[in-house]
């Protein structure tokens, strides 16, 4: 079994999806010939052709009109925004539409978004942004976030079987740095269910994305004094409450850990329904360490400072230990 | 303007109190520092004067009830004020107070840190976790329990390890149980020919200090007898002329006070209190020595602030001050507390002896007898001397009879050795 990238293996999902099922097509900006900004699609369209593999124009509203569209007539769209960033073009079509039709009309919009997202790669405030939280807050929709390349596979084939509208979170640093085994069996990960990423005793990190590496990186600087627990959420929404409070439970202190900027990031709501179930089993402050309030710096060294990373996870890791 | 009254804070382990009187009626004049009420707490009597000059508006709190320290208890308004708030600036002052506002809506949009983690308000050992708290619950541990674990987190909070490693070391030893509130058997017969007398603060204040003394401390006593012929002769040969000099009696009081704060010097494990919780004595190298007076409805004990620094005749003259405050429920919150040692009179009205009951949180209390002619044998011969008992309560939990017995015996001795010379 050959390794294969966190890229290789949202490629190897597509691709398989697409052999699979022939309502899957992919749809996006430079995703055909060009092969996509980040070559996802590289190879795409001579397999599958031009009618599968759709060049659109740089209009993000009309790629998500397309596929609710499709979606509506029994296909599987995937829908690549280039940068997640962009995705605020088409941001009516995606809250007001794909996420309420089946509400109002009782109609299932099969589609899947693939969200190119994150910082770390110097790609300044509009190409680096986190933006799940905008999301986060619709129902309607959900949203999954793969941390290495086995949920990568996993979630993408899976969220494209879901029948709701479904938003891939893909980080971009993480694309070509996680590698990992993959069998070639045909698996899924199912959405909603989140993983433990490594076993502890003390306390619990709850994280996603990119900082699931990070955080790993942080607990294993402090193994010999600290018993870290990491969970990986993969699922943002539906949230895995069931293995997040049974952690609690276990080491009874949380820290949250996100790339996003803190104010009204997914940590909010975590603390808040930690709180709500499992007050009696706190020893300590539910904390956050995210990103600064502020757009994504374009200087490195801004950037840097602004992200969490292994030290400050560290940091936040051993004062709440010490509390 | 309206300025408020509140209930206030008569010593600092005073929480609430009683108003027994009110001076000034609503619509009354008042001037700064006049007398406004006179209230009452488990420590003492108090006229309280009012922060304000202007006139008594309103009184939210009648006569006879009991409020929390803190509480509104009447408005008085002021004019100076009153002119200022009906003028235009009221407004302009509504229009800094929108600007202030604004400013501080605007600092609020400046980038948070996102990373700095602080620990602010309660913490650290005042602070328990609501899990700490629920493992308490289940596992029967009392809140005294908890204070005493020692909390290796921030500030010395107990975290659950803490609490964790205190079940263990408990064991299986079965958890305390809150002890019984034994219940009082009350009379039930006819009520003709009972006179009904409600208790006033003070005597509920004694009432629940004096069984929570028994309940606390493990009393036990001890009894000597002194010969106060010396002294007897002393005070008959001086008295006049002291009475002359110092306007007030010369009593046998400073003389068992001075004895008493020697031998306390010589003893400081009596002059001490102990911390169950902590397992600590806590021996003081001061001497603050209460002295229990009878007033008109009850017993009040101040305290002779620094005992061990005063002469004989500074602690005379400064038992008369008290005594005298105490009588005429002059007393200030602050004289009444941090004792470390009590004496007591049950000999005042004739009677050999009594057994007192500790002063909390100190470990011992003497009682002081009537001082009476007895024949007693010196050197195989029948004499008649002045002789007066004295007992000592205290606390067998630290002091054992070893120690009180030594202590009284050296009370004794320097009471019996008095020699008078240079004292006055």
């Amino acid at each position: 079994m050959a390794e294969i990238t966190y890229i290789q293996a949202i490629s190897e999902g597509l691709r398989e999806e697409m052999q699979r099922d022939e309502s899957v097509f992919l749809l996006g900006e430079d995703i055909g010939n060009y092969g996509g900004a980040f070559k996802v699609t590289k190879g795409f369209v001579e397999e599958f052709g031009e009618e599968r593999v759709i060049d659109t124009p740089l209009a993000e509203s009309a790629i998500f009109g397309m596929s609710i569209g499709a979606a509506l007539q029994d296909m599987r769209p995937v829908a690549e925004m280039q940068f997640s960033d962009f995705v605020s073009t088409g941001f009516n079509q995606l809250v007001n539409n794909a996420a309420k039709i089946h509400y109002r009309w009782g109609a299932a919009v099969p589609m899947t978004v693939r969200m190119p997202t994150g910082g770390g790669v110097h790609g300044g405030p509009f190409h680096s942004q986190n933006t799940e939280a905008w999301f986060f807050h619709v129902p309607g929709l959900k949203l999954v976030a793969p941390s290495n390349p086995y949920d990568a596979k996993g979630l993408i084939k899976a969220a494209i079987r879901d029948k709701n509208p479904v938003l891939y979170f893909e980080h971009k640093y993480l694309y070509r740095r996680e590698k990992q085994e993959l069998s070639g069996d045909d698996f899924l990960v199912e959405i909603g269910k989140g993983r433990v990423a490594r076993e502890g005793e003390d306390l619990t990190v709850l994280t996603y994305g990119s900082m699931v590496p990070t955080s790993l990186e942080a607990a294993s600087h402090l193994e010999s004094r600290i018993d870290v627990e990491v969970i990986d959420l993969r699922s943002l929404m539906p949230l895995d409450m069931e293995l997040i409070i049974g952690s609690i439970k276990k080491t009874n202190k949380a820290l949250i850990v996100h790339e996003d900027i803190k104010t009204g990031g997914i940590g909010a709501e975590l603390s808040a329904r930690i709180t709500e179930e499992a007050f009696e089993w706190l020893d300590g402050p539910i904390r956050r360490v995210a990103s600064i309030d502020t757009p994504v710096p374009f200087a490195p060294s801004l950037e840097e400072y602004f992200m969490p990373n292994p030290d400050k996870i560290a940091a936040g890791i051993q004062q709440l230990w010490d509390y | 303007m309206r300025v408020e009254v509140v209930m206030p804070q008569m010593g600092e382990s005073v929480a609430e109190g009683t108003i027994i009187k009110w001076h000034k009626q609503p619509g009354d004049a008042i001037e700064k520092d006049e007398i406004l009420l006179e209230i009452s707490t488990d420590k003492v009597d108090s006229e309280i004067p009012s922060s304000h000059e202007g006139k008594l508006a309103e009184i939210t709190v009648e006569e006879g009830k009991t409020v929390d320290v803190g509480t509104t208890i009447a408005y008085i308004e002021t004019e100076k004020d009153a002119d200022i708030e009906s003028s235009d600036n009221g407004e302009s002052e509504k229009a800094e107070v929108a600007e202030d506002t604004a400013e501080r809506s605007e600092e609020a949009t400046a980038p948070a840190n996102g990373e700095q983690i602080e620990t602010k308000g309660r913490s650290g050992k005042d602070f328990y976790s609501p899990l700490v708290r629920s493992i308490a619950a289940k596992e029967n541990v009392s809140q005294s329990e908890l204070e005493s674990i020692e909390g290796t987190g921030i500030g010395g909070r107990v975290r659950k390890q803490d609490l964790l490693g205190y079940l263990e070391s408990r064991g299986t030893k079965p958890a305390a149980r809150p002890t019984k509130q034994v219940q009082a058997i009350k009379y039930t017969g006819p009520m003709e020919n009972v006179d009904v007398v409600e208790m006033d603060n003070i005597r509920k204040s004694i009432a629940k200090h004096m069984r929570t003394s028994l309940d606390t401390s493990a009393h036990v006593y001890s009894v000597s007898e002194v010969d106060m012929s010396k002294i007897v002769a002393f005070r008959e040969k001086h008295k006049a002329e002291f009475q002359r000099k110092e306007g007030f009696k010369l009593t046998y009081t400073p003389f068992i006070a001075d004895a008493t704060v020697r031998a306390l010097k010589d003893f400081p494990r009596v002059n001490a209190s102990v911390d169950m919780d902590k397992g600590e004595v806590l021996e003081k190298r001061f001497v603050n020595l209460g002295m229990a007076v009878a007033i008109e409805d009850g017993l009040i004990v101040p305290v002779i602030k620094g005992a061990d620094e005063r002469s004989f005749l500074g602690l005379a003259r400064e038992t008369h001050r008290l005594a005298n405050k105490a009588r005429d429920k002059e007393l200030d919150p602050d004289d009444v507390q941090g004792g470390t040692f009590t004496i007591t009179n049950p000999g005042i009205f004739g009677n050999l002896y009594g057994l007192p009951i500790i002063n909390q949180p100190q470990l011992g209390i003497l009682g002081v007898g009537a001082i009476k002619k007895r024949p007693v044998v010196i050197n195989d011969a029948i004499a008649i001397r002045s002789m007066m008992y004295l007992t000592l309560s205290y606390d067998h939990r630290v002091l054992d009879g070893a120690v009180g017995g030594q202590f009284l015996q050296r009370i004794v001795q320097y009471l019996e050795e008095f020699d008078g010379e240079g004292i006055l």
